[in-house]
C-alpha cells in the first residue's frame, strides 16, 4: 500500500509534469467530453495527448506492469486524475476502452484476450466504441434487434447501431447482437461481443450533432463476418456482461484505467464569466436577480456534491434506500443542462454568436457546452425515462 | 471516473444514530395523525407529559455542556430528532427552547449559564423574541433598552415568538445605545397581559405577540457576548427550522405516495399517470437535497463560533429546505384533487406547516441574499 508521504510526493510530481507538458491551445475548441471527437485534427490531437499521458506513466497506473500498467496502487491514479481534472488538461478520449472494454477484458477476458487488447487501449493505438443503442430503440437495450447467427467458425451480423461514438474512428467495438430470438426472456437471447470494426459489410456513417459538428456514427452490419472467438463469456450472457459493462463505467468497483473522460464545467468556471460582465456600468455580479439565481445554482452544486457523502451513510438514506443513486443521473444532467442554459443568458446579445465567431464569449464555449449537454440528459436513457425509473424502483408508484 | 475519494463533508456519529433511532420510535409512536389532529384546537399545542418524557430522556439538553446539566454534544446531535419530529408533525417547545439555550451556551455569562442552563436542560423552556416587525433581515431592532438609573428597561413588542405561553425565559433582541444585545427575561417579569396568542396558519404551532415595556432588568441580564450569539442562533435556529422542515416533507411524500398508490382514476393506478409521477419524483429529489445539506450543516458546525462555512452550510440549508416543503405541500394538495381541498386530508397540515416554515428564522430569500454576500463577492 501506499504511504501519505510517497501520496504527497507523487501529487507534487504529477502537478510538476502537467506544468511542463500541457499543451498550448491547439486554435481549435477541444471537446469537453468524448462524444465530441468530431474531427481527424481533433482526433490526431486526442491521441498524441493520451500517449504522451500514458508513455508518461500517468494512466492505467493500476493495470497490470504486462499489459501496459504500472500495477500500482489506483490511489497514485486518482491523484493523477484530480490533478489533471484541476489543471484542465485535455480529456483521455479512448473512453469506451479505458473505462468500459478494458476493466471488463481485465476483469473476464481470458490471457490472449489481455495480451491482445490492454495495451493499445492505453497507448491510443486501438479506439474503442461501443454498440449498444440502436435506432428505434433508443433506451430500450432489452430490445435489440441486430441479429448474430452462427455459421461455422464465425457470426453473421445483420442490423444496425445508433449513437457510436468514434464509430468511424474505431478499431473495436463492444457488441450487444441477439443470438437467440426465441429465448424466453428477451435479456437471455443477448452475446456480447468484441467486434472487430474492420470486418466486412461493417459502415459507419457520421452524425451530424446539432452542434453542428461530429462524434457519433450510425454502424450498419451486412453479412458482417464476426470470428465466434470474438465473444465474451457465453451465448446469452451478453446482458450480464453490458451490466457488468456499465459497473465499471458507474465506479461502482474499481478498475477503470483512469485519465478524466470529461472536461468538467461547474460554477466557478460560471462565476468566472461572469465576473468581467457589465451592464450599465455595474459588474453583472452587483446585479440582485443575478446573485439570487447564481446562488441557486450554488446550492443546487453543493447538494449535488455533497449527495455521495451521504449515499455512504444508510442511517440517512433509510427512507428511500437507492434513491440517491438511481436519481444520480437526472439529478445532475438536468442541473448542468439548466446552469449552461442560464450561462448562455448572461451573455446579453453576445449569446447569439456561435463557435466561429471571433467576438463569441470564449469562443463559444458556453453556446457548445449547453447544446451537447443534452447527449447527458437524452444518451443513458432520457430524463423522462429516469424519472419513470425513480419513481417506480424508488417511489413504489406503479408502472405506466 | 471512479471517484474513490472519501467524502468527509458529512459524517454521522455515534451518538447522532442513537438519537436517530430512539427518535424515530419516540416520535412515531407518541405522535400518530390523530393525535396531531387532537392537539390542534389545544391552548399549548403539545402534550404536556410527551414534553417531559423528552426532557426526561435528555434531549431537551442535548447540545448544553455537560457542566450545566447537558450531554455536551454538538448541535449536530439535535438534527435527527428535529428531523423525526418533522416527520411526525411532533410539536414540543424542543425547537424554540434549544435555540435560546444554545444563545445562552454561546452568548452568556457564568452566572446566566448557572441560572437557566440546568433548568433548560431539566425541561424550562426558553425562546428567542426577536422579531421587531416582519422583516426578519432588519439590522436594528426598534425593541430599545433604556438606561433607567442603575436599571435598565426594555421598551417594545416583539411578533411571532415561538411557545411565549409556556416559555419560563425568553432571550430578547434589543438595542441598548448604539448596540444590539441579548437580553434574558425571566417569565415572571412580564405583565399579566403582555402574551397574545396568535392565529397562526400552522395549527400545529404556537407564538404569541410579547410585550416587554416596562419590564425592568439588571446589567448583569445583559450577554456578554451578545453579538455572537445573536448571529449563531439565528443561523442554528435557520438550521433546526430547516431540519424540521426536510422530516416534514418527507411525511408529505409519503402522503402523496400513499395516495397515488392507491387512488384509482380513469380506470388507472393515478400514480401511473407520468403528470403525477414525475412532480413527485422532484419532490423526492428536492426533499433529498434538503436532507443532504441539514446534514452537511450538522457535521460542520461545532460548539465553537460559527465560521464561514457553517454560515453558509446552515442558510443553504434553509432555502432549500422550506422551498423543498413548499413545493411539496402544494403539489400535495393538488394531488389529492378534490380531497386535498378538505380539511380532513392531512396535505393541509402539510402545506400549512410549509407556510409557517418558510419565514422562521429567515426565508429562502433571505439566505440566499447573505450567501451572496459570502459566494460571490
Amino acid at each position: 500500500m501506499a504511504n501519505e508521504a510517497d501520496l504527497k510526493e507523487f501529487r507534487r510530481e504529477v502537478a510538476d509534469w502537467i506544468k511542463h507538458n500541457k499543451p498550448s491551445d491547439p486554435g481549435f475548441l477541444l471537446p469537453q467530453t468524448f462524444m465530441e471527437v468530431g474531427s481527424e485534427q481533433v482526433l490526431d490531437f486526442l491521441r498524441e495527448w493520451q500517449h504522451k499521458v500514458w508513455s508518461s506513466g500517468y494512466l492505467g497506473m493500476a493495470w497490470p506492469e504486462q499489459y501496459g500498467g504500472r500495477g500500482m496502487s489506483p490511489l497514485f491514479q486518482d491523484i493523477a486524475d484530480a490533478e489533471m481534472k484541476l489543471a484542465r488538461v485535455p480529456i483521455c478520449f479512448n473512453v469506451i476502452g479505458l473505462g468500459w472494454a478494458g476493466p471488463l477484458i481485465l476483469d473476464k477476458g481470458t490471457d490472449y484476450e489481455r495480451e491482445k487488447y490492454l495495451k493499445g487501449i492505453l497507448n491510443a493505438e486501438d479506439i474503442w466504441c461501443q454498440g449498444f443503442s440502436e435506432p428505434s430503440h433508443g433506451s430500450d437495450l432489452g430490445s435489440i434487434q441486430t441479429k448474430a447467427v452462427r455459421d461455422g467458425d464465425d457470426y453473421v451480423v445483420n442490423g444496425s447501431k445508433i449513437w457510436t461514438t468514434m464509430g468511424n474512428y474505431a478499431k473495436y467495438m463492444i457488441l450487444l447482437a441477439r443470438t437467440d430470438s426465441l429465448a424466453e426472456r428477451k435479456y437471455n437471447g443477448l452475446s456480447f461481443f468484441l467486434a472487430p470494426m474492420d470486418a466486412q459489410g461493417i459502415s459507419t456513417k457520421p452524425i451530424k450533432k446539432l452542434t453542428g459538428e461530429y462524434g457519433f456514427t450510425e454502424t450498419f452490419f451486412n453479412d458482417s463476418h464476426i470470428p465466434a472467438d470474438c465473444m465474451m463469456g457465453e451465448e446469452g450472457q451478453g446482458w450480464r456482461i453490458a451490466m457488468q459493462t456499465l459497473q465499471y463505467e458507474r465506479g461502482a468497483e474499481a478498475g477503470a484505467a483512469g485519465g478524466i473522460s470529461i472536461l468538467s464545467i461547474v460554477m466557478n468556471d460560471l462565476l468566472r464569466m461572469a465576473e468581467d460582465i457589465e451592464r450599465d456600468g455595474q459588474p453583472l455580479l452587483k446585479d440582485p436577480i443575478t446573485r439570487d439565481n447564481l446562488v441557486k445554482f450554488l446550492i443546487e452544486e453543493k447538494a449535488l456534491y455533497l449527495a455521495e457523502g451521504r449515499m455512504g451513510i444508510p442511517a440517512l438514506c433509510a427512507d428511500y434506500p437507492n434513491s440517491l443513486a438511481l436519481s444520480g443521473k437526472l439529478r445532475s444532467t438536468e442541473y448542468y443542462r439548466r446552469m449552461r442554459q442560464y450561462a448562455l443568458t448572461l451573455q446579453g446579445a453576445q449569446s447569439a454568436l456561435y463557435v466561429g465567431d471571433k467576438e463569441a464569449v470564449d469562443g463559444g464555449f458556453w453556446q457548445r457546452a449547453y447544446l451537447n449537454n443534452f447527449s447527458t440528459t437524452i444518451g443513458g436513457g432520457t430524463s423522462q425515462v429516469q424519472a419513470n425509473i425513480v419513481g417506480e424502483h424508488v417511489l413504489g408508484l406503479p408502472k405506466d | 471516473m471512479t471517484n474513490r475519494s472519501t467524502n468527509m463533508a458529512i459524517a454521522f456519529s455515534e451518538e447522532q444514530a442513537m438519537v436517530l433511532d430512539s427518535a424515530k420510535d419516540f416520535c412515531s409512536s407518541k405522535s400518530d395523525i390523530t393525535t396531531v389532529r387532537s392537539l390542534l384546537n389545544t391552548e399549548i399545542g403539545f402534550a404536556p407529559q410527551v414534553w417531559s418524557e423528552m426532557a426526561e430522556l435528555g434531549w431537551a439538553g442535548i447540545a448544553i455542556p455537560e457542566q450545566y446539566g447537558g450531554s455536551g454534544l454538538s448541535i449536530g446531535a439535535v438534527v435527527p430528532l428535529v428531523e423525526s419530529m418533522g416527520r411526525h408533525l411532533l410539536t414540543t417547545p424542543l425547537i424554540a427552547s434549544t435555540i435560546a439555550s444554545q444563545a445562552i451556551t454561546r452568548g452568556g455569562s457564568e452566572q446566566q449559564k448557572e441560572n437557566w442552563l440546568p433548568k433548560l436542560a431539566a425541561g424550562a423552556v426558553g425562546t428567542m423574541a426577536l422579531l421587531d416587525n416582519e422583516d426578519f433581515g432588519t439590522s436594528t431592532s426598534t425593541c430599545l433598552l433604556e438606561d433607567l438609573g442603575s436599571e435598565l428597561q426594555l421598551q417594545g413588542s416583539k411578533l411571532l415568538v415561538a411557545d411565549a405561553a409556556v416559555a419560563d425565559v425568553f432571550v430578547v433582541s434589543a438595542r441598548h445605545n448604539d448596540n444590539q444585545v441579548l437580553v434574558l427575561v425571566d417569565a415572571s417579569e412580564l405583565s399579566a397581559d403582555a402574551r397574545i396568542s396568535k392565529v397562526l396558519i400552522d395549527e400545529t404551532k404556537r407564538a404569541c405577540t410579547v410585550n416587554f415595556s416596562g419590564v425592568k432588568v439588571g446589567a448583569d441580564n445583559i450577554m456578554p457576548h451578545s453579538d455572537t450569539a445573536l448571529r449563531d442562533s439565528k443561523l442554528i435556529g435557520a438550521l433546526l427550522l430547516a431540519t424540521e422542515a426536510t422530516g416534514t416533507c418527507a411525511a408529505t411524500l409519503d402522503c402523496v405516495v400513499d395516495y397515488l398508490t392507491s387512488r384509482i382514476q380513469f380506470g388507472r393506478l393515478i400514480g401511473s399517470y407520468q403528470a403525477l409521477k414525475h412532480p413527485t419524483v422532484d419532490m423526492l429529489i428536492q426533499m433529498d437535497s434538503a436532507r443532504t445539506l441539514i446534514y452537511h450543516a450538522a457535521t460542520v458546525i461545532g460548539q465553537g463560533p460559527l465560521d464561514r462555512d457553517g454560515e453558509i452550510a446552515c442558510r443553504m440549508a434553509k432555502a432549500q429546505a422550506t422551498d423543498a416543503l413548499m413545493f411539496a405541500g402544494d403539489r400535495a394538495i393538488q394531488f389529492h384533487g378534490g380531497m386535498g381541498f378538505t380539511y380532513d386530508c392531512d396535505a393541509q397540515l402539510y402545506l400549512r406547516r410549509a407556510l409557517w416554515s418558510q419565514h422562521q428564522y429567515g426565508d429562502a430569500q433571505h439566505h440566499r441574499s447573505h450567501l451572496a454576500n459570502l459566494l460571490l463577492d
